[in-house]
């Protein structure tokens, strides 16, 4: 993700030069990708006409792990490097009661339950928003709904301006076409039939269209007054909306995973009460089930663990006292002390840390905290003795010796379209035990190849221009379907070769087979050695074509391509292939 | 080899003199073109140290190509002057003619010729003089013939203005006596034969030398692929560190094993229809171990083993779904359940194969791609451990910046302990991509040219060995 830092902001305590902050995310487990501006991004993907005009604003490009969703704007990053270089106190995120009266309150009706069940909300209140300030906040919002929320399939975020409108407020799922309101940047009335084919051709909504579309009651949320302030997870309504001005945010988030709205939930209230008159603090908001249960949130939940300083020194490989693993956690924002029992050590993991689910996570900010480079690198005492997987020996050795008696590897994909395994070679789909792929992008991506003689050709067709004779092989797996598998399909080694030239040349072919055999120990002979029989296959020319057996059993085929494939592989010379199993000789 | 008659004919001349010859001055004299005797001293040192020739270079004036013109059929000037009958030549006639418009005017400065603009039909043109010297004409054929020294620089340098003469650089050589000169040529032998051997003969022949500067012939054999090529060091590598192989011959797998298993959540983005092939036929796996299933689905669902879990619905609809794995670590989860079901031993596992993923396409990423994996279980592993073991193996493989090129970490206890491995066990484990490396090793740009049919077989044909460590990773 994107991190914006502008230096006319005094969020930073102190300024750091570009190559101090980038040691500095390097010490907190972050890797600066770039440093750049918008003008720089536009200049270079569009031209430097486009850029002209673009702010210069210097951006910083922060790799930042997937789940560390206190890390996505500049706001909780600031905080944790500040924590981190001790310049500031790991800060204690409060939920408040209002003041005065009731807190505000959401009820959700059993509509709901079909469609997104589940919803939470809470309040910043007297929040000072400035331009900056105002688009981190509508930023983050964006960034969760692509990442924890799943693109709004899981959670969406609305944010309101609570003096615009008043609750109690009520969840509730309705037919789209008794649901009516002015939308978010619109002028007129729109029911939400009419909203779903006025967003088709929106270029962001569009893609979230579909989480509702097919249902019969769409979520929506009204104030007591009957004004909607959003339609979940589409759009809000245009009545609430924030703005630079806003003082009190009303946020709800609708879900249809309980776990991940509040975690959402914590993650913006956390990130953006730092800007409330007291600091860190939320007020709470209650909501009521349609069974009539209420809980009161944000949850804002404080977990306390307790691990050994030998469980950190023994996992990370390092030799620190109780304390100094202690303080090293508090620096990561996870306020920790030893209990002076023994080297026990307590650890208190914030709303902000989601991502903490074991003990294990606890070691790893203990590692980023000491400094990967600091960890002093061992050698593992495991003593084993190497084995190689037998049928990759086997492969290994006949490549070598394939290549010696003159034919090129090739390496083709596994992936191929229908037409390649079966129409192309003169066969129907409909015999191949082939693997089918449920949502291939293109028609390369339909099937696992059932035989590696399409590849080879292939191959030959993209290298027309070369000289003749083209000898071309391949060791590698096809897929079959078999029902004796867990999963219903295995892999089959084969062993595949082709020849050609102006003339087809059968006996090079059947040479290289003689020749295989040889390395494989097997001598020309019926019964215990192997032979070749006449065969009827539509791949390959009438009576030009013959079973291979090996100990009495079939193991694979060769012969002289029928014109007709040679045709529909785009290829004009005579040509001769094999294929075999190559398992049978392990 | 060039005649023998110029041969001969060549050291005949450079006998009769003592300091040498030039070989464009033989040229002219013999009347031959000058490549004639260039090819003659060639095939004189072909022979040994018969003659010795330094090449120079000299400046020569030559006539250009309206030069040569003017030699043959005379200046403009001369022409327009003979082409004027004595009763006179409409001047529109004159122009007519494709050196009337210059040889007009030059006949006119030289008084040669008059035009009475007043004639009846038109101005018309007489001739002043009965006959007239062509001198260019004469300068020109003094050049030709090799006599340009007879022409002063101030002639030469109006001529050159003129564009009738120009200035070139003229290569010859100075032919002077060599060590073994003789005006005689022995005939050499090319090669070497069973007869002279027999014979012994070859003791009297002379041999034609060799040009070493000539290329063999390319051998008649086949090759092995450049990526398989890397494939084979990189197995060459593990197995000296100890490594078994894993056997991950098996492209369709279940989500179970493929993500359930290592605690990959079922909302996780790699498990969507964008990032990852599923299967239509056959849709499902079934037979998993029921009750490594339970714990597994107990663990996404609630936790355990010192974990919050995920806390979300787990459905086993999800694990059942078969796909083409998208990564070799789906095998080693199944070699690590394996493990756990006997008497604990540490283990060491490596693997090198096909891995899948539903992505946009472009230069450097395909549907498909090779991965690279190691794995390491036993007792008490840390990440000192991890970090040592990761400097060994690029250490080995001549790479430096590593953290660049792949992915490295500790297996997760949600993931282990269900599977029935012992607590204080640890798995280290890392991955790389085989093309990723291959690519920088043979300087390729666009992953098709390494992978699949598009493949360009003079590519493969012309690849180097690969060692470890390479020489320019």
């Amino acid at each position: 993700p994107w991190l914006r830092y502008c230096k006319a902001d005094n969020m930073m305590h102190c300024i750091y030069s570009d190559e101090e902050f980038d040691e500095l995310c390097f010490e907190f487990g972050l890797e600066l990708d770039e440093i750049t501006s918008e003008k720089e991004i536009i200049s270079r993907e569009q031209g430097d006409t486009k850029a002209s005009g673009a702010s210069d604003v210097i951006l910083y490009k922060i790799d930042v792990p997937a789940n560390r969703y206190d890390l996505l704007c500049l706001e909780g990053l600031v905080r944790g490097l500040q924590v981190f270089k001790n310049k500031l106190e790991v800060p204690r995120y409060k939920r408040v009661s209002p003041l005065s009266g009731e807190p505000q309150k959401l009820i959700i009706t059993k509509e709901t339950e079909a469609v997104r069940p589940h919803a939470v909300a809470a309040v910043l209140r007297n929040i000072t928003f400035t331009q900056e300030r105002y688009d981190s906040f509508i930023e983050l919002q964006e960034k969760l709904h692509q990442n924890i929320c799943r693109k709004r399939s899981l959670v969406a975020i609305g944010t309101h301006d609570l003096d615009t409108i008043s609750g109690p407020f009520t969840y509730t799922a309705k037919r789209p076409g008794d649901i009516s309101f002015k939308p978010l940047n619109q002028t007129k009335e729109y029911t939400a039939t009419q909203l779903m084919s006025l967003y088709k051709t929106d270029s962001h909504l569009r893609h979230y269209l579909h989480i509702i579309e097919d249902k019969p009651l769409y979520p929506v949320i009204y104030d007591s007054n009957g004004v909607v302030l959003s339609m979940p997870p589409i759009i809000n309504g245009d009545h609430s909306k924030i703005s630079l001005k806003t003082k009190n945010v009303f946020i709800e988030c609708t879900a249809t995973d309980q776990t991940k709205a509040k975690t959402v939930l914590d993650m913006m209230v956390t990130m953006f009460s730092e800007y409330c008159a007291q600091p860190f603090t939320v007020e709470e908001a209650e909501v009521v089930y349609p069974d009539g249960k209420t809980c009161i949130y944000p949850e804002l939940a404080y977990r306390k663990e307790k691990l050994s300083g030998k469980f950190i020194n023994q996992k990370v490989g390092i030799n620190e006292s109780t304390e100094k693993i202690a303080h090293l956690l508090t620096r990561m924002c996870l306020l920790s002390q030893a209990t002076g029992a023994g080297d026990e050590i307590e650890v208190e993991i914030p709303p902000t840390r989601s991502d903490i689910i074991h003990a294990c996570d606890i070691m790893e900010d203990a590692a980023i905290a000491y400094g990967f480079n600091n960890i002093t690198r061992t050698t593992p005492r495991t003593y084993t003795v190497a084995n190689q997987f037998p049928l990759n020996k086997l492969t290994e050795l006949l490549r070598q010796d394939l290549a010696a008696a003159g034919f090129t590897e090739a390496l083709n994909f596994a992936l191929c379209s229908q037409e390649d395994i079966a129409e192309k070679l003169g066969k129907k789909i409909s015999e191949m035990r082939a693997v089918h792929i449920s949502n291939p992008k293109t028609a390369e991506f339909q099937v696992a190849r059932t035989t590696l003689l399409p590849g080879l050709l292939k191959t030959i067709a993209a290298n027309r221009k070369m000289p003749l004779p083209l000898k071309l092989f391949e060791i590698s797996d096809v897929v079959l379907k078999d029902e004796t598998k867990d999963v219903g399909a295995r892999n089959s080694r084969r062993f595949c070769a082709v020849y050609y030239n102006k003339s087809p040349g059968f006996e090079v072919i059947h040479g290289l087979l003689d020749r295989t055999m040889q390395l494989l120990e097997v001598k020309p002979a019926r019964g215990e050695g192997y032979h070749i029989q006449t065969a009827d296959d539509s791949t390959f020319f009438p009576g030009r074509c013959a079973d291979i057996f090996v100990r009495g059993k079939n193991v694979g085929r060769l012969g002289v391509l029928h014109p007709d494939v040679i045709n529909r592989f785009e290829l004009t010379m005579p040509c001769s292939a094999l294929e075999m199993d190559i398992e049978p000789f392990l | 080899m060039a005649d023998t008659g110029v041969l001969e004919t060549l050291l005949q001349r450079v006998e009769k003199v003592d300091d040498g010859v030039d070989s464009l001055a033989v040229a002219t004299s013999l009347g031959v073109d000058h490549q004639v005797i260039v090819g003659a001293v060639k095939s004189l040192q072909a022979l040994g140290d018969v003659i010795s020739a330094e090449l120079r270079s000299s400046k020569h004036w030559e006539l250009t190509e309206e030069g040569t013109e003017i030699a043959e059929q005379g200046s403009h000037e001369s022409r327009v002057f003979s082409c004027i009958p004595q009763e006179g030549l409409a001047q529109s006639e004159l122009m007519k003619l494709p050196f009337g418009k210059i040889g007009f005017s030059k006949a006119m400065s030289s008084k040669w010729i008059r035009v009475d603009k007043a004639h009846e039909g038109g101005p018309r043109i007489f001739r002043t003089v009965e006959s007239i010297d062509d001198q260019v004409r004469e300068k020109l054929l003094l050049v030709q013939k090799g006599h340009s020294t007879q022409l002063e620089e101030k002639e030469k340098n109006e001529l050159k203005k003129r564009k009738l003469l120009s200035e070139v650089t003229v290569k010859s050589y100075w032919i002077t006596k060599g060590n073994s000169f003789s005006t005689t040529i022995t005939k050499q032998e090319t090669e070497l034969t069973p007869e002279m051997i027999a014979s012994g003969n070859w003791k009297e022949k002379k041999f034609k030398p060799y040009n070493f500067e000539a290329m063999g012939v390319a051998p008649d054999c086949g090759h092995l692929h450049p990526l398989m090529k890397v494939r084979t060091q990189f197995r060459q590598i593990f197995l000296e560190m100890g490594f078994t192989e894993m056997p991950t011959n098996n492209f369709i797998e279940s989500s179970f094993w493929n993500f359930d298993s290592l605690f990959q959540p079922q909302q996780h983005p790699a498990r969507d229809q964008h990032d990852t092939f599923f299967l239509s036929d056959p849709a499902h796996a079934h037979e998993f171990p029921q009750d490594y299933l339970e714990r597994v689905k107990k663990v996404h669902s609630e936790g355990g083993y010192g974990s919050q879990g995920y806390k979300y619905d787990w459905k086993i609809e999800e694990a059942q779904k078969n796909i083409l794995r998208t990564h070799t670590t789906a095998v080693s989860a199944r070699m690590l359940y394996k493990l756990a079901q006997q008497k604990f031993t540490p283990v060491k596992y490596f693997s090198i194969d096909r891995v899948f993923r539903n992505e946009t396409l472009d230069a450097t990423h395909l549907a498909e791609f090779h991965q690279i994996e190691g794995v390491v279980a036993d007792y008490g592993l840390t990440l000192g451990d991890l970090m040592g073991v990761l400097h060994q193996f690029f250490t080995k493989l001549g790479l430096k910046k590593w953290v660049e090129v792949g992915n490295s970490g500790v297996f997760r206890p949600e993931m282990l302990l269900p599977m029935g491995l012992p607590e204080d066990v640890s798995v280290i484990a890392w991955g790389l991509s085989l093309e990723r490396p291959t690519m920088i090793k043979y300087g390729i740009n666009n992953i098709r040219e390494l992978v699949g049919h598009k493949v360009n077989l003079q590519m493969v044909y012309d690849s180097p060995i690969c060692r470890n460590p390479p020489t320019h990773f």
